[in-house]
């Protein structure tokens, strides 16, 4: 059993949130929705941990990505939706393939987008990279923005009467996925490099890792679930608009990694799980809620810089005989 | 071409400044060799530009008769050529085990795809890895501390784990960047020790680039000698020690 | 500049940006029956050199409360800080001032000037002009002449080695940032009597476009960070103009200037007259 441990996990993540999925009913939609915008962000901040954490490259531009895959999911449920009824039929089976259709359109796009900007700007160090990403954020919304009213993309008004598809099952099974893939990834040998191109990159060269290659493959799969948290996001709440997406959603994320800790999954989702809950209270002292959430920022760096539950706590003791 | 590694009239220019001129020397398979100097003479540099870091302006590198300057230093890596820095450059965040594994990354078939099914032979890789990094690590004695972060580790300690390291490359050159930077008289005899043991034991050629006369004359067969970028002169330890030019630019007193 | 001396990037500067042109707001609405009987020149230059003070000492006080704790901290520390600090300020900015858009008080009296070959400008224009002119010469003379200047320069280029010559790195990046900071409260004024509004966002498009501007020209190199935003702001134009020329809406030109800057960053990261540096191994 112990040696599918990994598989076993996913599997039972999938089977659970499927069945409470069946029972959402019974809850209250004010929390379910609460419940789907944690399980989004897990998502959204456990990706952007693979190419900021792990990797060491501190990219503000998954906002953009994320609006690329929540547009091009929204395009496909839109625009192609009777086509995809006529494949997979229109019962409950035929939605939730042509939804898992529009998801991984979105989120295969995204990973495109990752790649070209990646590839260039991946070149880049530090704080140059982060401006670079945090302008193609900006790009991206700007050319959304400026698409005509009424068009496929709907300019700067958005896409709205997307249908609700994101239910707790399609949200976390999509957060269980993307934990798997992120965590199977980095504790391998294969994918010790990622954390040896964040700690040394010249060292990591010289033990023949290739930190092109690992930077751009860290960005592509983070891209990818940006695409599938924008799609997610999209089937959430129905409309979407450039602005959406601007780069102060990608701080949002940004600061959901450097609360929970960079590099640490486990600390991830219990920040992303905390800020969204905190975001809900905060909702009545809305003008607050982001003096708090910046003050944090400044205080965690000042006071905690690893996060609140950093990746040393978890390493795995003994491994190896 | 023949074995090992040769430099032939290698030159690299940074802005007006001629680091390494005209360079030429060749390291056979099995020797130690050293490459000695004063201050900013350029011997980094020439470890730099046999491991990809900097391309040579003129002249060629070949390893066991592969051309090596344009490549960059994760593929010189993989043709057998591994190397230790002169301010020790480990990952400092990850464990004494880790820092091995990394290096141990560019021997997988198994990529992305592997690391995802997570099948059997991905964990009969992982379970190679982890045998080949322990023995590693119990031969130079830092089995027992496999599970400490690298930064937590002594200095002594941090300049074997970083050896270790190289060799998880399983080179057939081992390049060693002042590996006797800090030690005192006891701990030097013993790194001259080890590294006529990992030659015998790893059946490996090793450069160093080193300071201490002492260490360089008691290990080394072959030296060459770099002054200014240039080559001033080459031979065995006995010639180069009454070597006139040699003495005058660098060791002062001939110690017959 | 402030990037130039400290090597990291204060996304917190357009904020200082947005604070000076709301300290001129505040200072014209306070301040405005004492100055009313002097004429207009004398009036400006008071509001501005006040509130190029008052951010200045701002500017000082961010620079010890956040950044100098994180001095030996990694870059990336102190970079999530500043957007900490950068959200901090627009926050409370909105809470402070209200998020609405507010009239900017004209301090500098409406009048087109015509000049020979029928260029028409208004006086703003040429004030806003005359004044950054002024300003960067008073920059670049603190820099290369002072002793202070000859201490950030010392700094910029090894912190280690000017603490050891002596320079006081504290005092001096404390300087930095309020000089710094004093500039951009200038900025604020200026742009603010252009496009005579404010709003506690109104910081961030400038701060990076600021930034930007820094790059393309050279990082630490003062004519090259003007030549920089020289070259930004007629892009933007020119593109504003031609999109709509072309049938396109004009939106796009929000876009340009991080367009210049990838395109930059890819090709000639030294800047236009900057210097390339090289890793050492």
């Amino acid at each position: 059993m112990k040696r599918y441990q990994a598989q076993i996990l996913l599997l039972a993540a999938l089977v659970i949130s499927f069945v409470i999925s069946r029972f959402s009913d019974q809850f209250d939609s004010y929390y379910l929705d609460i419940a789907l915008t944690a399980g989004i962000s897990i998502v959204l901040a456990v990706s952007l941990n693979l190419v900021n954490g792990h990797t060491g490259q501190f990219s503000l531009g998954h906002a953009g990505l994320m609006a690329v895959g929540a547009y091009g999911s929204a395009v496909v449920s839109l625009e192609l939706r009777p086509g995809l009824a006529g494949i997979f039929g229109t019962g409950e089976f035929g939605q939730g393939m042509a939804f898992i259709t529009a998801l991984l359109t979105g989120g295969l796009l995204a990973a495109v987008f990752g790649w070209m900007i990646g590839v260039p700007s991946l070149r880049l160090r530090g704080d140059y990279l982060a401006i670079v990403t945090l302008g193609f954020n900006e790009i991206i919304r700007v050319i959304l923005q400026n698409t005509k009213p009424g068009s496929v993309f709907g300019g700067a008004l958005g896409l709205s009467g997307i249908p609700s598809q994101a239910t707790i099952f399609w949200v976390f099974g999509a957060a269980a996925v993307c934990v798997y893939v992120v965590t199977s990834m980095v504790n391998s040998t294969w994918g010790r490099g990622f954390l040896a191109v964040r700690d040394d990159e010249v060292a990591a060269s010289a033990s023949g890792i290739s930190t092109t290659r690992y930077k751009v493959t860290a960005f592509v799969v983070g891209a990818f679930f940006a695409g599938i948290g924008g799609g997610l996001y999209a089937h959430q709440k129905g409309a979407i608009n450039p602005e959406g997406f601007n780069f102060l959603k990608s701080f949002d994320v940004v600061v959901i990694v450097i609360l929970g800790g960079m590099g640490s999954t486990v600390g991830v989702i219990a920040a992303a799980i905390i800020l969204t809950v905190l975001n809900e209270y905060l909702r009545d002292y809305e003008q607050y809620r982001m003096i708090i959430f910046s003050l944090l920022l400044i205080i965690m760096m000042l006071l905690r810089p690893q996060g609140l539950l950093p990746a040393s706590l978890f390493e795995k003791k003994g491994r190896a005989a | 071409m023949s074995d090992g590694l040769h430099l032939k009239d290698v030159t690299i220019q940074f802005g007006g400044l001629k680091a390494v001129s005209g360079l030429s020397f060749e390291v056979p398979p099995g020797g130690i060799f050293g490459l000695i100097g004063p201050n900013g003479a350029g011997k980094t540099t020439v470890f730099n530009l046999i491991t990809g870091v900097y391309r040579p302006t003129a002249g060629d590198i070949t390893f066991n008769g592969i051309s090596l300057p344009g490549h960059p230093p994760h593929r010189i890596t993989p043709l057998g050529i591994a190397r230790t820095f002169q301010n020790i450059r480990l990952f400092p965040s990850l464990s004494v085990f880790d820092n091995v594994r990394c290096a141990m990354g560019m021997h997988l078939r198994g990529g992305m795809g592997s690391v995802l099914l997570r099948g059997s032979a991905w964990r009969e890789e992982e379970a190679m890895v982890d045998t080949e990094i322990m023995d590693l690590l119990e031969i130079f004695d830092l089995g027992s501390l496999r599970n400490e972060k690298a930064v937590s580790l002594p200095y002594g300690d941090q300049r074997r784990l970083e050896i270790v390291r190289a060799l998880a490359t399983r080179p057939k050159l081992l390049l060693l960047d002042e590996p006797a930077a800090g030690m005192n008289p006891t701990e030097k005899e013993v790194l001259m020790n080890l590294i006529r043991f990992i030659r015998d034991k790893f059946d490996i050629s090793i450069m160093l680039v080193e300071h201490d006369m002492k260490v360089v004359m008691g290990i080394c067969q072959h030296i060459a000698v770099l002054e200014y970028g240039i080559k001033i002169a080459e031979g065995t330890p006995k010639e180069i020690q009454c070597h006139p030019r040699v003495i005058e630019a660098y060791l002062g007193v001939c110690a017959d | 500049m402030v990037y130039g001396v400290l090597r990291f990037i204060n996304f917190a500067h357009g904020d200082v940006f947005m604070l000076g042109a709301f300290s001129g707001v505040y200072l014209n609405k306070w301040l405005g029956p004492a100055l009313a009987g002097l004429p207009w020149g004398v009036s400006l230059l008071i509001i501005l050199v006040l509130s190029m003070a008052i951010c200045a000492a701002l500017g000082i006080v961010i620079e010890f409360l956040a950044y100098r704790p994180l001095r030996s901290r990694p870059r990336l520390n102190v970079l999530i800080t500043a957007i900490g600090v950068s959200l901090l300020i627009e926050y409370s900015g909105q809470l402070i001032f209200g998020a609405t858009q507010q009239p900017f008080p004209q301090l500098i009296p409406a009048e087109n000037l015509t000049f020979t070959g029928g260029l028409a400008v208004t006086k703003t224009q040429v004030i806003v002009l005359v004044t950054v002119v002024a300003l960067l010469i008073g920059l670049r003379f603190v820099v290369m002449k002072s002793r202070l200047g000859l201490a950030m320069r010392a700094l910029s280029l090894n912190p280690t080695a000017s603490a050891l010559m002596g320079v006081n790195n504290s005092v001096v990046i404390s300087f930095t940032f309020g000089l710094g900071s004093a500039l951009a409260a200038a900025g604020g004024i200026l742009y603010a009597s252009l496009y005579p509004s404010v709003e506690p966002f109104m910081g961030i498009l400038p701060g990076l476009k600021a930034f930007i501007a820094a790059v393309l020209g050279g990082i630490g190199n003062i004519p090259g960070a003007a030549l920089g935003a020289l070259i930004i702001g007629i892009t933007e134009t020119l593109v504003g103009g031609y999109s709509q020329a072309v049938g396109l809406p004009s939106g796009y030109k929000e876009g340009v200037a991080f367009v210049i800057l990838i395109l930059m960053l890819l090709f000639k990261p030294s800047g236009l007259l900057g210097k390339i540096e090289r890793e050492k191994v």
